[in-house]
């Protein structure tokens, strides 16, 4: 039987044409406040020569393209929780899909492919702002909106996994601070992960954030370590295809079964 | 009202105590980590180390998001879905006692964070003066000026997509005012504009006092923050009072 995923995917489409302004909003302003604040400001005080031939060019240089996958990170956790048990719990858009011929695997998938594309435009309005800072020599950076959409994915899936199964929406609060937060500021994306104390460092190299950062970098740089880039993307792949397989059999288990 | 929120939380604990995570993760990354790179930063003349400067900005970051997010989400979640506005005023109660209520609640759990979070930059020896002891008062008058200003405006928010804009507000505020870097960093022409936003205020309010730089400019954050706050309360009170009375 032919997938009918594509229809859930249209249903939050179709919400987001009446809702779409305060994200863009934001999805396209935050990348040139962040860079402007932390890529300039905070550069004007770290970029001398000594550092710069360590961060491999400039701070902004640097910070950008981990900056894109940070922030797609943070914008697909938040897709990937509240609105997830909102659709169990509160609207039951879950019980409506499921009361026509859709199955627990299209609305996972839909709903997956929903979140990836406000991943692919969290990246796009980045390799914006990033353009507009003149930061991209190599059309290699178009990429980089890839490997934000396969970043956002490794992590949406097994959140998604999660949220599924959660009863409320209190421990959201704890995977935000002990998750998402950590996630952010630790996986190299502000300064090398080198720089974090040895003990903490294999947990940083083994966060998915820490692949799509390095991807991103290595990818606006132009310059690709052989051996590390497939590295990155079968690691990030491994994370969103185990993600997804646990978050359609928690759907299936929680709504349909 | 303050009591109906303990009792509420008393449930949900570990929440309230993570919430302190925060601003120690902030500060362990942007601060220490990205310290080692920046070194030291000039501030009315001396060189003071990276996480000196920031530590301060994050205390006063945490006091205006923690007012924030309770006043703004939490209290439209309560006014809109949970009505439990509508609830307490069919008891004795008045708007202004939920206004009060609600506020003092923001400020006891605001007011123990900053306790913790000073606590624990006197620890890593980040506190240069005695004044430090008054960035606790300092973070609690941030945090009610936050708070009422967020509650006043909360009454005009009429769905979740409005929110997309108050968190907008805060990453813009959080990041520009002079947290990460010192003012001079800007053009001339924008200084002036980024002094009177009003966590710039705020920051360094508490970062003269954990400094020990104290000057005139520290009795106009104070006065400042104390018009905000006289504002918002009001504020709130009157809107509070239009959209429950029946």
């Amino acid at each position: 039987m032919q997938s009918l995923a594509h229809r859930a995917f249209e249903c939050y489409l179709y919400t987001y044409r009446r809702t779409w302004r305060g994200s863009v909003f934001s999805t396209f302003a935050l990348p040139l406040v962040y860079l402007g604040a932390l890529g300039l400001g905070v550069g004007t005080l770290i970029d001398d020569p000594a550092t710069n031939q360590a961060l491999g060019g400039s701070y902004l240089t640097f910070l950008a393209p981990g900056l894109l996958a940070a922030s797609v990170v943070t914008v697909v956790m938040g897709e990937s929780t509240w609105p997830v048990i909102s659709q169990v719990k509160w609207e039951k858009t879950f019980y409506a899909m499921l009361a026509t011929p859709l199955r627990a695997g299209d609305i996972v998938l839909g709903n997956l492919a929903w979140i990836a594309i406000r991943a692919g435009m969290t990246s796009a309005a980045f390799l914006v702002a990033m353009l507009a800072f003149g930061v991209v020599h190599t059309p290699l950076a178009l990429l980089t909106v890839l490997v934000g959409i396969l970043t956002g994915l490794a992590l949406a899936t097994p959140v998604y996994a999660f949220a599924i199964t959660r009863e409320s929406e209190s421990s959201f609060s704890l995977l935000y601070r002990l998750g998402s937060v950590p996630l952010f500021l630790f996986s190299g994306t502000f300064f090398p992960v080198a720089e974090l104390p040895s003990v903490i460092q294999p947990v940083a190299y083994a966060s998915p954030l820490w692949h799509g950062v390095n991807l991103c970098r290595e990818l606006v740089a132009g310059d690709l370590t052989p051996w590390l880039a497939p590295l990155n993307v079968g690691y990030l792949l491994a994370w969103a295809v185990v993600g997804f397989v646990l978050a359609r059999r928690g759907f299936q288990k929680r709504l349909v079964v | 009202m303050f009591e109906r929120n303990v009792v509420a939380y008393r449930r949900g604990w570990w929440v309230f105590g993570t919430g302190l995570l925060e601003p120690i993760f902030y500060l362990f990354s942007l601060g220490i980590g990205l310290g080692a790179l920046v070194g030291t930063v000039a501030v009315g003349g001396r060189e003071i180390p990276y996480p000196v400067f920031v530590a301060p900005a994050m205390l006063a970051v945490s006091a205006m998001t923690g007012a924030l997010t309770e006043t703004t989400f939490n209290m439209f979640h309560r006014l809109k879905y949970a009505k439990l506005y509508d609830a307490i005023l069919a008891t004795p109660m008045r708007p202004i006692d939920i206004a009060l209520g609600e506020i003092s609640w923001a400020l006891a759990r605001g007011g123990a964070y900053s306790a913790a979070f000073l606590g624990l930059m006197a620890a890593l020896g980040y506190i240069e003066s005695w004044y430090g002891l008054l960035a606790f008062p300092a973070a609690i008058l941030i945090g009610y000026a936050f708070g009422a200003v967020g509650m006043a405006l909360s009454t005009f928010m009429r769905s979740w997509q409005h929110f997309d804009y108050v968190g907008f507000v805060i990453v813009v505020l959080f990041l520009l005012s002079a947290t990460f870097f010192p003012l001079d960093i800007y053009p001339d022409w924008l200084q002036p504009v980024v002094t009177w936003t009003p966590l710039t205020q705020s920051v360094a309010l508490i970062r003269e006092l954990t400094t020990g730089e104290l000057s005139a400019a520290t009795v106009v954050h104070v006065v400042y923050l104390l018009v905000l706050s006289v504002a918002g309360s009001v504020g709130a009170t009157v809107r509070i009072d239009r959209l429950l009375r029946p």
